[in-house]
């Protein structure tokens, strides 16, 4: 039986009773199940990284610090380190980053700020969502069938009249950085969009009512309420596209070029963790894939930073702007 | 002597300014889609004087308010149809920004709507958006201690506006619409989340107002109207026609409204009597 010692002395024509045992019981299964899900997702993600971790042990051990410090991956040698693998995974992601989200913030504010009728709203976004539909294979071969050509002539140009500037220091000979991180920021593009779009329609209608009653035009309600009140939902969602960019494989390993090169050069050829992974396994001898997965958890833990330092930034802007904790 | 629209609907009788007139709002018929909120209500707003607007919930008291600084283009239903004349020009005049007018025509609303940034920024928005060049420091402490908010957040300037308390938050917000010092400030019930100290600071704060500018008050307190109200509009419903039609009923000084209304229905009203 349920406690209740109020019962008794309360008003005899109160309608009030306890909740029941079984409504107790619900409450407690739904607690066990909601507990037991976010368990089971941690013990999984502890268990991919020690699994990776006993792995890559014998070339942890093997290669120490000297792994993401080095610059060569020799196969024949035996020589393992991927210091050009993080510079690529980082800076075309970063490229990414910037051009998809400053379109998706640009379509996100487009959707939700009333500039287009409700229908072609939902047009617009059920294209944009599309995008995160296509398989990564396809964004590959669209990249080499159709970027790359677009991209080679620009390229060109930019590098005859502007060679002298670091960033377009090299011709493009093909895949490189350039048309790898424009296919990123594609793919990025839906994440960024959708969680930003989200964030814009969070904010209460008074809000926005008294942008407008001070007298703000559009642009300044936007720019100046909109967007810092949405700021740390966008926040989450350029932390989830970056990521997504991070550990992007398939169409990455077709258009950056695999060469494992430090260059600034947005034209020159590359590589990414991911990308390594992808095109060296197949082939990889015991000791190889020893070092891949140790390259796996270099991965990982740049992911997780990424991740890390997104929710502390996030965590500031929220207490900045919306006074919580 | 009362006078009928074509239609035989009641017409309030003209109230006559005795001043001059700021805002001369002439409504025809105010729609939200097909819905006939508001019809034939004619409110002059008179200059360095406090207008209060009273009635039954729904009457469109605040449709009428809002629609004076048309904060109601926001609202794609919503079709005005007559004329709100300010220094002699029509504000839904084709030619006029709506934005122009906002900032001419401040409004505090019914429901504390603080940005998500520092109190600070909260009360400095308006000055930076008029480009003002002066001490924005001062302005801002000047318009907090207006607002009577100051003692409760001279220590937290940089806190968010949010993490105040509903009462806090309306006082941040009349301070935010105070600080550009507004031509016409529009109310729509600013006290209704506020204890009775704020209250009365709050209701010097409009008497202090009206010595430079003009403000139209809605609310809900009977006492608030006579304590501060110099002009008194009483807005009825009119249910006969299915609808529930919101209509002015009576204008007049404040007095006169309270203690000598014309209308059985002010009447009623005033006196707490309402069937
Ligand atoms: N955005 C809107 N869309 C459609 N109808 C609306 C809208 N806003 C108000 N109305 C309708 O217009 C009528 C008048 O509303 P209004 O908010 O002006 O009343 P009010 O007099 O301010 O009431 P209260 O004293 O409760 O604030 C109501 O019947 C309401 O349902
Ligand atoms: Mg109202």
């Amino acid at each position: 039986m349920v406690y209740d010692p109020f019962k008794e002395s309360s008003s005899s024509r109160t309608l009030s009773a306890p909740p029941s045992s079984a409504d107790y019981l619900k409450d407690s299964l739904f607690r066990f199940f909601a507990y037991f899900c976010a368990l089971s997702i941690i013990i999984l993600v502890a268990y991919i990284v020690i699994e990776l971790g006993i792995q890559a042990y014998p070339a942890m051990e093997k290669h120490g610090l000297g792994f993401i410090t080095g610059t060569t991956w020799d196969t024949n040698q035996g020589i393992f380190s991927v210091l050009p693998e993080i510079w690529g995974t980082v800076y075309s992601s970063l490229i990414a980053l910037f051009i998809g989200g400053f379109f998706g913030i640009g379509i996100a504010i487009f959707l939700t700020q009333s500039f287009v009728h409700a229908k072609l709203e939902l047009t617009f976004r059920t294209i944009i969502e599309l995008l995160a539909a296509i398989p990564s294979v396809v964004y590959g071969l669209w990249g080499i069938y159709v970027l790359i050509p677009l991209l080679r002539p620009v390229a060109d140009w930019l590098h005859e009249t502007m060679g002298w500037f670091p960033l377009f220091g090299t011709e493009l000979s093909g895949p490189g950085l350039a048309p790898a991180a424009l296919v990123l920021a594609i793919m990025i593009l839906p994440t960024v969009a959708a969680i930003s779009a989200d964030a814009f329609r969070r904010i209460p209608y008074r809000v926005k009512e008294a942008a407008y009653g001070m007298g703000a035009t559009k642009w300044e309600v936007i720019l100046k309420v909109m967007l810092p009140t949405a700021s740390s939902g966008i926040l989450a969602g350029l932390v989830l596209g970056f990521g997504r960019a991070l550990g992007e494989t398939m169409a990455l390993a077709m258009l950056i070029g695999n060469v494992n090169e430090i260059s600034i050069s947005l034209f020159a050829p590359a590589n990414t963790l991911a990308s390594l992974l992808a095109s060296t396994f197949p082939e990889a001898g015991q000791l190889e894939i020893q070092a891949l997965m140790y390259a796996a958890l270099v991965l990982l833990a740049i992911t997780f930073i990424v991740n890390v330092a997104g929710l502390a930034v996030q965590q500031y802007t929220m207490r900045k702007f919306e006074g919580k904790k | 002597m009362t006078t009928k629209s074509d239609m035989g609907e009641f017409i309030a009788k003209a109230y006559q300014p005795k001043g001059p007139v700021v805002l001369d709002c002439q409504v025809k018929n105010i729609y939200y889609g097909d819905f006939r909120a508001v019809r034939d209500t004619h409110i002059p707003i008179e200059k360095n004087k406090v207008t209060g607007f009273i009635g039954p919930s729904g009457c469109g008291k605040s449709t009428v308010l809002r629609s004076m600084n048309r904060m109601n283009d926001l609202i794609e239903s919503f079709r005005f149809d007559g004329s709100i004349h300010y220094h002699n020009n029509d504000i839904y005049n084709k030619k006029i920004d709506p934005v122009v007018v906002r900032r001419y025509i401040g409004m505090v609303f019914q429901l504390p709507n603080p940005f998500s940034m520092s109190i600070y920024d909260n009360v400095a928005f308006g000055l930076r958006l008029n480009r003002f060049q002066g001490d924005e420091e001062e302005m801002v402490v000047q318009a907090l201690k207006r607002a009577a908010i100051w003692d409760d957040v001279k220590d937290k300037l940089k806190n968010s506006g949010l993490s105040l308390s509903g009462g806090q938050q309306q006082r941040l917000c009349i301070a935010r619409a105070i600080a550009t010092e507004p031509d016409v400030l529009l109310m729509d019930e600013p006290c209704s989340a506020l204890d009775p100290i704020a209250t009365r600071q709050v209701e010097e704060l409009m008497i202090e107002l009206k010595q430079h500018y003009s403000v139209a008050l809605v609310t809900h307190n009977m006492q608030q109207a006579t304590r501060v109200a110099d002009v008194t509009a009483f807005l009825g419903v009119d249910i006969s026609q299915g609808g529930r039609t919101g209509y002015l009923v009576e204008m007049d000084d404040t007095k006169k409204v309270f203690e000598d209304p014309q209308q059985e229905l002010t009447q009623q009203y005033v006196r707490g009597e309402f069937s």
